[in-house]
């Protein structure tokens, strides 16, 4: 039988729950397309890539969009500060991962998957590989997958070169097909003109894992865990000031209070939620929930104590967007730099009220003219950050350096 | 470099177009492939490459510069790579950066003379949980400490 080699003991109701490899797969062959869809819709799961999007409703514009040639694409380019939760799953279930692949390429109607890999996970290319090759022998990839005849897919691997930008699924395209990874403008979506101008499905690696359980366990089982507008579970990287850092799966709707005695955080300060381009939430808001209507996160979860500065904090984001930024359009390009700017003024106190207040006017800018969502995101860390430890940055000591 | 070096160029670089298709999507896993034997991606290498995928070598060359991992400059056969993101800044990154740079003898940006090492920071490496942590080429190294990551490089040969 199939199984993964080193599966360490993880808890969780979902992804990190027993799973039989290749059941899923079978179980799609047995229901049928029209099925599948249907269990998808009613499970209600969204994108865990970021944007949140409707799984069953990407998946059902792909397979109706017209044209030959489809593709399936993983996004385990997994590049937002403070992420690993798809290491994990890519690691210690590529059963999950791939199987959901595969049932997506019979779902769509597509032949090809293709693993868009960051450089950085090259060191667990070969075991994947492996695994593929023994999915192949138990035909679970190949062609006639489980005696089903006619349906052939198989899945290949492709690594990026160290750009976050990539991680955004039309700049992950332009990568694919051996471009600069810029992202294009959409529309036209993937769905319709995606991986060589065919309709295209781009998923998050969790997302796909969350597939193979639906079919089995059922759409209905999966939506009665989290809240009613996300549902099901979340992994979260969480990382930072706390005794137990790591991947956690956790229904959606955990306040952060919660998720903080979990991994045992003391004396925190902040919690950086969905990474450099998420939001920093202070204290006084720990009981907010995580969940896409309400503290929105792709997984990171970022926790600094009091002795943390968070104009360093910031800054350091920032100097990651200046690099990030593909330059392709002026927002972005110049945004960025601009408001890294602005942050060495305040620490070297330089800076005055009037320029902060036309830099988060720039923030508004950014948020709605660049072309993608680097640019429309990276003024997030920013804005929260200086309205929620305005005290600490500007009035402790009378300039800008904390001194905690 | 000599005419025997650059027609071995050629052929290995027609070998990965066949293996990987004659197709601009192969540009990638060319360069890859190009990027780790040699560490950098020659003038030559990058003609050759668009003459086999009838490309311009511009374009070629516009790819290299956008990627982080792909350099047309050459650098040291073994590249280190410290996170420079928040939370391993918080793990004591800084400590792990300046012993290293004792050690080896260069700043980060920096090759060292006899081409061994060349050191650059980068960004999250998807280690947050267990910071400081470095790529040395193909692999990654977490829970750093100064003393832990001298002694990792002194096993690279
Ligand atoms: C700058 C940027 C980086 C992104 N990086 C990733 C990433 O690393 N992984 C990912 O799954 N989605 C990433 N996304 C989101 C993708 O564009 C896309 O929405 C996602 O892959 C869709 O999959 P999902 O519907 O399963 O979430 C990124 C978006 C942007 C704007
Ligand atoms: S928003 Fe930034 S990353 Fe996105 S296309 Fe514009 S310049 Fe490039
Ligand atoms: S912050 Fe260094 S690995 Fe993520």
């Amino acid at each position: 039988m199939l199984t993964v080699e080193n599966r360490p003991k993880r808890d969780g109701i979902i992804l990190f729950s027993d799973y039989k490899a290749g059941s899923g797969i079978r179980r799609s062959v047995e229901m049928g397309r029209e099925n599948v869809l249907f269990e998808l819709r009613e499970s209600k799961l969204k994108g865990r890539g970021g944007a949140g999007f409707s799984t069953a409703t990407k998946w059902m514009l792909t397979a109706a969009a017209s044209g030959e040639i489809k593709y399936i694409v993983c996004n385990a380019d997994e590049g937002e500060p403070g992420t690993f939760k798809d290491k994990v799953l890519l690691t210690e279930y590529p059963d999950l991962v791939f199987d959901g692949m595969v049932v997506a390429g019979f779902t769509i109607g597509a032949k090809k998957g293709l693993v868009y890999l960051r450089g950085e996970y090259v060191y667990m290319l070969k075991s994947l590989e492996r695994y593929l090759d023994r999915m192949r022998t138990y035909n679970l990839l190949g062609k006639n997958i489980l005696g089903k005849e006619g349906f052939d897919f198989d899945i290949e691997i492709r690594l990026g070169a160290g750009a976050y930008v990539c991680g955004e699924e039309t700049a992950l395209i332009e990568s694919l097909e051996g471009h600069r990874g810029e992202p294009r403008n959409r529309p036209p979506y993937p769905v319709n003109t995606g991986y060589m101008g065919c309709p295209t499905v781009v998923n998050n690696v969790e997302t796909l894992a969350s597939v193979p359980n639906i079919l089995i366990k059922g759409g209905a089982w999966f939506a009665k865990h989290g809240t009613d507008k996300s549902t099901g579970s979340k992994l979260f990287s969480i990382s930072g000031d706390c005794k137990k850092p790591g991947v956690y799966e956790l229904p959606w709707g955990i306040t952060i209070d919660e998720v903080l005695k979990i991994v045992e955080a003391e004396n925190t300060k902040a919690v950086q939620v969905g990474g450099a381009s998420g939001s920093c939430i202070p204290k006084k808001c720990f009981d907010r929930k995580l969940a896409y209507e309400d503290a929105a996160t792709g997984g990171s979860i970022m926790i600094f104590n009091e002795s943390r500065n968070m104009l360093n904090v910031l800054k350091n984001f920032m100097e990651f967007f200046v690099e990030e930024s593909c330059g392709q359009c002026t927002p972005c390009r110049v945004g960025n730099v601009k408001l890294l700017e602005g942050i060495e003024m305040i620490e070297n106190n330089e800076y005055t009220f009037r320029y902060i207040n036309q830099l988060k006017d720039l923030c508004k800018t950014m948020q709605l003219a660049s072309k993608c969502g680097l640019g429309q995101s990276s003024p997030n860390s920013f804005l929260s950050i200086l309205e929620n430890f305005k005290e600490e940055i500007f009035f402790k000591n009378g300039n800008g350096v904390y001194h905690g | 470099m000599l005419i025997l070096e650059k027609n071995m160029l050629t052929e290995e670089i027609e070998k990965l177009a066949e293996q990987y298709g004659n197709s601009r999507a192969s540009l990638m896993p060319i360069l890859q492939a190009i990027q780790i034997k040699y560490n950098h991606i020659s003038d030559h290498a990058q003609q050759e490459i668009a003459r086999v995928l009838d490309i311009h070598p511009v374009e070629v060359y516009g790819v290299i510069s956008f990627y982080a991992f792909l350099h047309a400059e050459p650098r040291g056969r073994n590249i280190v790579r410290l996170c420079k993101t928040i939370c391993c800044e918080h793990a004591g990154k800084d400590l792990v950066e300046k012993a290293i740079e004792r050690e080896i003898g260069v700043k980060f940006g920096e090759t060292t003379k006899d081409e061994k090492f060349t050191l650059e920071f980068t960004s999250c490496l998807g280690m947050c949980d267990q910071g400081p942590a470095m790529m040395i080429n193909n692999e990654i190294y977490t829970k750093l400490d100064p003393e832990k990551a001298c002694e990792i490089l002194s096993t690279i040969k």
